[in-house]
């Protein structure tokens, strides 16, 4: 019995198909996973090594130098724990204020709920673009300050509504039972609904912290000062063939060797891939929510 | 306290959604106020960062200088938005921009479909997780390490694709990343690298929910492997293809910043350049905030129309629309 499947014959233009098929996604599966083991076995190679060979994956030498001077470097420690910071603080804010507005937003007996309702909406048609908020940010003296990664994203009106659909299929009776037990309606939001929301409040905050972990564009247009540049700052300024002057300027000390470009990217990416297997189930759950319930 | 905090009975009146009786402003505030009360940052955020932007294009109209603000600053009229359309720089960016969305529509929108028939034919599930597993790593990468990835991969001095078409092509070395011929192909194979595998689990999802019967059926019937794939499985995608096809061309313009501006050098912007980067480049490069503002507009404006024809395209298609 070579093949279990019962809806395909063995002929041999079938089995031909199938080695195809497999050496394909096999081929695609490599172009994805080889350029990330190529830049870990570069952060452990000497100089000389990743000038020498195109591409390895294993280094002829392991140095940990680079690391060394990256973890004594207080530029990059810097980055780091900043990075950590904001996303830890940014989604807990992020989630807090999405589950907040979402829960009275699934009342549908509210006075004025569908009015909040199309004002969110609308704002996944048209925003008023990236120079008005800017200037929105700047006004509110939060140039420069590290609130400018985290407010103007504080709720993604997607995840708005997928969570507002979530509460709204809840069954209803536990709430009735708190409320009649003298709970009022935050009472009942922060004692019954939230614990049994643990699932897909585990969702959000993976989709957040990634988010934010992730962004870019934020500090880019908000942070100036130097010190207070977040990982992926510091990604860009070391592996941008333009932008390596300011990396020098900014340390006499530092002279971005290739190496550091390497394990940079490395640490940058370290964190996702250890969150990655709960990434993966609780992405791919989002996605199919926000699928279905639109 | 209690007592007038009794919710409407939720299921009692005949309309979902209504209840009987209208209620004054008054009586509604005091009978809902934690509700509201739980309303209100959330609110305010909208306000704040998505309302008081929207006020913020009126900018476009005037010539907006900091130290007058919104109010004191001089009414201009379109002059920004003819200076946009006569000027230099309209053609390029829009023909860049287009040309982007017809390449990711081309090249980028069928990879994940395909690749998700290829997982769909194969019937070895450890294989089949193992690749998936590998193929929507690069989706949660942030865009900053795959330009990283690209200028490492492209580096003249020790590069594996600079040394691959160096060696293959003789000549000099070249940096592939600052050419402008270059730029839309890197452009869309990150794309392709980044987005493929993640895409493919909405059309996986979409294939899982085929009734295994109708194979089996078609295979009683003598339906070759390709006939069932032609006369089952392809049907059972293709609302799902539909459905992503109208979301995708609502957003056509909407060419990722990240992405290009970490990939745009000082060398390649005449094919790099599309809107949303000439709005930072101009607004805070520049300093130039009413006519980035104006550029801003246009394509947002350009946006909604794309949005609701697309969305009337999917109800005319008998889709489910985004609203």
């Amino acid at each position: 019995m070579p093949n279990q499947s019962p809806t395909h014959q063995h002929t041999l233009s079938s089995r031909v198909f199938d080695v195809l098929n497999i050496a394909v996604l096999l081929f695609l599966a490599l172009i994805t996973i080889l350029p990330l083991l190529y830049v870990l076995a570069g952060s452990f190679a000497s100089e000389a090594e990743i000038a020498s060979r195109p591409f390895f994956l294993w280094p002829e030498k392991f140095v940990t130098t680079t690391y060394e001077y990256i973890f004594d470097s207080g530029t990059f420690v810097r980055a780091l724990l900043t990075t950590i910071c904001v996303t830890a603080v940014g989604t807990v804010v992020q989630v807090l204020l999405t589950f907040t507005m979402a829960y009275p937003l699934a009342k549908r007996y509210l006075p004025g709920r569908t009015l909040v309702l199309n004002l969110v909406i609308f704002t996944l048609v048209f925003t008023g673009g990236m120079i008005p908020t800017y200037l929105v940010v700047r006004d509110l003296g939060l140039l420069d300050s590290y609130w400018a990664l985290i407010l103007p994203l504080a709720i993604n009106p997607f995840y708005l509504i997928i969570v507002k659909s979530f509460f709204q299929e809840l069954p209803q009776a536990l709430e009735e039972a708190a409320r009649i037990d003298g709970c009022n309606e935050m009472g009942v939001f922060f004692k019954i609904v939230l614990p049994l929301s643990k699932p897909i409040i585990a969702t959000f905050s993976l989709f957040y912290a990634v988010g934010i972990w992730n962004d870019y564009m934020s500090p880019l247009l908000y942070i100036d000062d130097s010190k207070k540049w977040t990982l992926q700052v510091l990604v860009r300024q070391l592996t941008s063939p333009d932008a390596q002057n300011a990396m020098a300027m900014l340390e006499s000390v530092f002279f971005p060797t290739q190496g550091l470009k390497f394990a940079v990217v490395v640490i940058a990416t370290l964190p996702i891939l250890f969150f990655y297997p709960f990434l993966q189930k609780h992405f791919s759950k989002g996605v199919l929510l926000g699928s279905v319930k639109e | 306290m209690a007592t007038d905090l009794a919710p409407p009975p939720v299921k009692a009146a005949t309309k979902p959604g209504r209840p009987r009786e209208r209620l004054t402003f008054r009586t509604a505030m005091l009978r809902y106020r934690w509700l509201y009360l739980m309303l209100l940052p959330g609110l305010a955020y909208f306000v704040v960062f998505k309302y008081l932007p929207m006020y913020g294009v009126t900018i476009a109209f005037q010539d907006f200088l900091p130290f007058l603000g919104y109010s004191g600053s001089p009414w201009v009229g379109f002059k920004h938005f003819e200076e946009l359309f006569n000027g230099p720089d309209f053609g390029r960016l829009m023909f860049n921009t287009l040309i982007l969305a017809l390449l990711t529509a081309v090249f980028v929108f069928p990879a994940p479909i395909i690749v998700a028939l290829m997982l769909n034919e194969l019937r070895h599930s450890v294989l089949k997780r193992s690749i998936q597993s590998l193929v929507y790593i690069p989706h949660f990468l942030s865009w900053t390490i795959v330009a990283s990835l690209t200028y490492l991969l492209f580096s003249v001095d020790f590069g594996v694709i600079a040394t691959f078409f160096h060696e293959l092509l003789g000549g000099k070395k070249v940096d592939y990343v600052a050419q402008p011929d270059w730029f839309r192909p890197i452009i869309v194979f990150q794309l392709l690298w980044k987005q493929t595998g993640w895409g493919t689990i909405i059309y996986l999802a979409a294939l899982a929910g085929v009734n295994t019967d109708l194979y089996e059926a078609a295979r009683m019937d003598g339906a070759g492997r390709f006939r069932q794939f032609w006369h089952i499985t392809l049907p059972a995608i293709r609302p799902t293809i539909v459905v992503m096809a109208v979301l995708t061309s609502g957003h056509l313009l909407d060419t990722g910043f990240e992405q290009i501006w970490l990939m745009t050098g000082a060398l390649n912007r005449s094919s790099a350049d599309v809107f949303d980067t000439f709005v930072y480049y101009m607004g805070i490069t520049q300093g130039a905030f009413s006519y980035s503002t104006a550029v801003g507009l246009f394509k947002g404006l350009v946006g909604v129309l794309l949005i609701f024809g697309s969305n009337w395209l999917a109800k005319r298609l008998g889709q489910r629309g985004l609203f």
